[in-house]
């Protein structure tokens, strides 16, 4: 009970119907001991910062086939910052170029997962940004 | 207490933070709920359980639409605890329960919290019924508490609810029966979801005929004849009598939501107007108290015997040096051996 446990929300944006990937992602996480909220497919930054908050998690996950991740990812960003959860980490998983993996850690995401990345970076690198170590 | 106040007021992240102390058990929250616990006794508390994958979600997502928007009455304000079990070998847990509740979303007057059942029982109890009374004192009218019904986990979280729905569906196995009837005991209203699903008539025989077996004195008592079944046509009987009416819903598509909101505005009238809403208020603190004197009781006592000397109680049973008993004497005593 004391021990505090890692809160993830994993989230499918944008409008592919594939969520594979995430689930996938989801049962890691768990199988790490972690809490994982999956709340789905086709979810807005709104309902994802909405659930970001309402969850109190200390990471979000999301997962991003569709090519739309330079509207997404930011705008996720700044509804988490609007809604004074600043402090919450962001993790991006799917297909995204080079170029645009700059762009999205300059803007604050904390890991960026292509295809193939093996889920114990992931999990290794969300336990190490949420406890500081 | 700044916590706290921002609490009162309406700010959610002060609210999903609190959530969070409550569940992990800190100091911290544990004194926020002691300053907010005056502000409670507002909320009506329903409890939806049932086993895995009967649509209780749906439900929860249904009935809150219907809370928000009553027809012909004022928008009360929703919260949601969904409660799913931890993996007992890692510890985590995949929590999906707001997959069925996106409609949710963007509604300022709705409040979904998601939380993993955790380690012990008791502790899972605590930390829902804290979660609750911070739901209450945060002003929300209406507290959905969606459980999985598999076990005795459920039926410690039903009796922190005013009144509690079991959901069944068609076609459920013969497996299921065992457990049905565990958790039958604890419905006020039963839902039988899915009904649009072939083999709902023999189902909904089948919940008629546990909820004779239910309460058969009574129903011979106020009616005479065991076949004058009052729950059948969800009617009520006697004025002190609460029979668990049966309710059909398709929850996928929001049909018989609004029978089964009257069913629960029915249950909680009753509760009312019998005194026993007093009655179930008292009972759910005491269980509430008990709980948390169990807790405190076994880890001050803990605190006082050292691990070598359970061990050395442990073996003298195992031995047959000593009855559990005796040991348990000893134990309190402050002493592993034999008394
Ligand atoms: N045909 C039919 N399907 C339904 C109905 N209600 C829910 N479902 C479906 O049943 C599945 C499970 O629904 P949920 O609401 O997630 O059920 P649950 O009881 O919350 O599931 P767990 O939380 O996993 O135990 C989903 O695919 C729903 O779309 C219904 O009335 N009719
Ligand atoms: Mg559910």
């Amino acid at each position: 009970m004391a021990e505090k446990k890692i809160r993830v929300l994993v989230a499918k944006p944008g409008l592919d119907g594939h969520d594979r990937g995430a689930k996938v992602i989801a049962r890691a996480l768990r199988d790490a001991g972690m809490e994982v909220i999956y709340t789905g497919l086709r979810q807005t930054p709104e309902m994802i910062a909405e659930a970001a908050l309402q969850e109190d998690v200390d990471a979000v996950g999301l997962s991003i086939l569709s090519g739309a991740h330079m509207a997404l990812v930011p705008r996720v960003l700044d509804l988490l910052r609007a809604n004074g959860q600043d402090k919450v980490r962001v993790f991006v998983g799917g297909i995204i170029p080079d170029e645009d993996v700059t762009k999205l850690q300059a803007a604050g995401v904390a890991g960026v997962y292509g295809p193939g990345s093996p889920t114990q970076k992931i999990i290794d690198d969300i336990r190490a940004t949420v406890t500081g170590a | 207490m700044d916590l706290v106040r921002s609490v009162l007021s309406g700010d959610r992240l002060a609210l999903a933070r609190l959530l969070s102390q409550v569940e992990s058990g800190d100091q911290a929250g544990v004194e926020a709920l002691n300053a907010l616990f005056p502000h409670t006794g507002g909320g009506q508390l329903i409890g939806v359980t049932g086993a895995p994958g009967t649509g209780k979600s749906s439900l929860v997502n249904q009935l809150a639409l219907h809370y928000r928007q009553p027809p012909g009455g004022e928008p009360r304000r929703v919260a949601i605890l969904a409660v799913d079990p931890s993996s007992p070998f890692t510890g985590g847990a995949v929590l999906g329960d707001r997959i069925r509740m996106r409609e949710l979303s963007g509604d300022e007057g709705v409040f979904i919290r998601s939380m993993a059942s955790r380690g012990s029982l008791g502790g899972l109890a605590a930390a829902s019924a804290g979660a609750v009374q911070a739901f209450d004192a945060a002003g929300y009218d209406i507290i959905l508490i969606e459980t999985v019904g598999s076990g005795q986990s459920e039926v410690e979280i039903a009796k922190l609810a005013h009144t509690t729905l079991v959901v069944d569906v068609p076609g459920l196995g013969d497996d299921v029966q065992a457990i049905k009837a565990g958790i039958l005991e604890i419905a006020d209203i039963l839902v039988l979801n899915k009904a649009d699903r072939p083999g709902v008539e023999s189902a909904e025989r089948a919940l008629q005929g546990m909820l004779k077996l239910g309460h058969p004195t009574k129903r011979v008592m106020h009616h005479g004849r065991t076949e004058d079944v009052a729950a059948a046509k969800g009617e009520q009987a006697a004025a002190d009598e609460w029979i668990p009416p049966i309710r059909r819903t398709v929850a996928t598509e929001g049909k018989g939501i609004v029978e089964l909101a009257m069913s629960i505005e029915g249950h909680r009238q009753f509760l009312e107007s019998s005194g026993e809403w007093r009655g179930r208020e008292r009972a759910r603190l005491q269980n509430e108290v008990e709980l948390l004197l169990q807790g405190e009781l076994m880890s001050a006592w803990r605190s006082r015997v050292s691990p070598a000397q359970y061990e050395a109680a442990l073996d003298a049973l195992v031995e047959r040096k000593q009855s559990p008993r005796q040991a348990v004497a000893a134990l309190l005593n402050g002493h592993g051996g034999k008394a």
